[in-house]
């Protein structure tokens, strides 16, 4: 079965919403429009639905439902819990609770967002170490946190929204160490008085957070433990601190999700740091004339300028050129942003250095840092041959979390996106071809 | 069933979650009630810190890490279907989960 639309969007965060509205206001009544999303609701990672305080009503709730009020319905198509699994000529292979369909577009607009960058370090693997957006994540959706300690740590603003969000459902936070120096998180602190309404966002996370110790300067060197997270060793200034915990909620920031981009032959560039991005132009078109991006697969930027590039796309997808370029300017300041961020939270040598021979690098398969020093030294390392003979990158989750960790660490991805993009079932893949051989 | 919850089953132990919760809550529920019991009624285990889902290739426990469906940390079997993310299917009615699969 094929179904045939105007514009296609990939990803249902703030950049998606934002372009499917932005593409059906200027549109009018014409243009048919489909949102397609891996989760049950739309939202993406920022928005996510809440079950404890955004209550059981179907569909959107809070930032989500009020940015999503025009399209959520009868103007646009939804495909919620659906993946694209291959891609080919103007269709997507989609994979949803009813089975397969193939999606035809005039106008592809890819809203993928962005995955959380998790290092590796000893005892990463132990249950109860989760990224700091992940634990933010299952929580929203229902996991007993509740009395648990929880030491936060990692790098960048986030760590504070996920400490808000655990300490919001009763978790017993007990600190959040940020990597950056006191020196650089002041700079950061002081800078933000070019964006007066996110300072303000911050002071009120921190109020929230008031007696939750903040501490820069410091990280996660290990974690301990036996079936399960008993504590963790975290670096400081003063020498190694154990600390008793039940979870660790770690993140280094975000990488974008860029596999469907590459499945499509997008130019990708590696301009604001190791991992790779959409390249797009000022109509967040890529190098595909039919083909946009938008929000973080673009860069790490924040809802504020994923929203919009969202806007810009989802114009720029129906042919209003005028409409799309007026917001330039809109876009270059939330950009501003964007670096001011990066700037002031790069990562400190010494956690690149923290895997240990024993430590598994590929999770999927349990391949150890030691079985992939052998396939050269960074900036000459054998990925492929690193792949081929430790099966590194081969798992589950097609080198997505290895793939990442590997590039911070100055090596390379073991493999690069191929279809099918997320192990799928095998009947989606002999889906009947309509018009394109997939 | 009470209005607002779902009923499910994990490894043949009954538990009952918020409508609109993932599997992966569901299945860390069903390990705090488990380890309540243990520690007896009025204990101090407490909800336990967090479950194994599954084990490695090479036997080590495995638990959700990016809680977004990424990883793959977090596969169970869902009603004899093999390799779901837990973090990405709600929990229905009924539904029969097993870890370790």
């Amino acid at each position: 079965m094929t179904d045939s639309y105007d514009v296609v969007i990939c990803g249902a965060g703030p950049a998606g919403i934002a372009a499917a509205d932005a593409a059906r206001t200027a549109a009018g009544t014409g243009a048919r429009v489909a949102i397609v999303d891996a989760n049950a609701r739309p939202g993406g990672q920022v928005w996510r639905h809440d079950v404890r305080f955004d209550g059981a009503r179907a569909g959107p709730t809070g930032e989500a439902r009020q940015r999503s009020r025009g399209v959520f319905g009868a103007a646009a198509t939804w495909y919620l819990q659906t993946q694209v699994v291959a891609a080919a000529g103007d269709e997507l292979l989609i994979e949803g609770p009813t089975g397969a369909t193939r999606l035809r577009y005039r106008k592809l607009i890819l809203a993928t967002g962005a995955r959380e960058l998790l290092l590796p370090f000893p005892g990463w693997t132990l249950p109860g170490v989760c990224g700091a957006g992940g634990l933010e994540s299952l929580v929203k959706q229902g996991w007993p946190i509740a009395g648990q300690r929880v030491v936060v740590a990692g790098s960048g603003p986030l760590l504070l929204a996920a400490a808000a969000l655990l300490v919001r459902h009763g978790a017993q936070v007990l600190g959040v160490h940020e990597q950056a120096s006191t020196r650089h998180l002041w700079s950061f602190v002081s800078g933000l008085a070019r964006w007066p309404m996110t300072a303000l966002q911050a002071l009120g996370l921190r109020a929230r957070l008031a007696r939750v110790p903040y501490r820069c300067g410091e990280f996660v060197r290990a974690a301990i433990g036996d079936e399960r997270l008993r504590a963790v060793d975290i670096e400081t200034p003063a020498g190694v601190r154990r600390i008793a915990c039940d979870y660790l909620a770690i993140g280094y920031g975000l990488v974008p999700n860029v596999e469907l981009a590459e499945l499509l032959g997008c130019r990708l560039v590696a301009d604001h740091g190791p991992h790779a991005r959409v390249a797009v132009d000022e109509h967040q078109c890529t190098s595909l004339p039919n083909v946009f991006a938008a929000g973080e697969v673009c860069g790490i930027g924040g809802a504020r300028l994923a929203g919009v590039e969202g806007r810009i796309a989802g114009l720029a997808a129906i042919g209003a050129l005028r409409a799309a370029a007026a917001l330039g300017t809109r876009r270059r300041r939330a950009r501003r942003f964007a670096q001011h961020v990066s700037h002031h939270f790069r990562l400190d040598a010494r956690i690149h250095a923290l895997a240990m021979p024993d430590t598994v690098i590929c999770r999927c398969e349990d391949v150890p840092l030691a079985a992939l020093a052998d396939f050269g030294p960074p900036g000459a390392w054998d990925g492929r041959a690193a792949k081929l003979a430790t099966r590194c990158g081969m798992g589950a989750c097609q080198g997505r979390i290895c793939g990442a960790a590997l590039v911070e660490l100055g090596l390379d991805r073991p493999t690069a996106a191929a279809a099918p993009l997320f192990p799928t079932r095998l009947d989606s893949l002999t889906e009947p071809p309509t018009a394109a051989t997939m | 069933m009470k209005t607002g919850t779902v009923q499910l089953w994990v490894n043949g132990a009954g538990v009952t979650v918020p409508a609109g919760a993932s599997v992966a809550a569901a299945v860390a529920h069903a390990a705090a009630a488990a380890a309540a019991g243990m520690a007896g009624a009025g204990g101090a285990g407490g909800a336990g810190g967090a479950p194994r889902f599954r084990r490695s290739r090479g036997g080590s426990p495995r638990a959700p890490l990016c809680g977004m469906g990424i990883c793959f940390e977090c596969r169970v079997e869902i009603d004899g279907a093999t390799h779901q993310r837990a973090c990405m299917i709600l929990a229905r009615e009924q539904m029969r989960v097993r870890t370790d699969d």
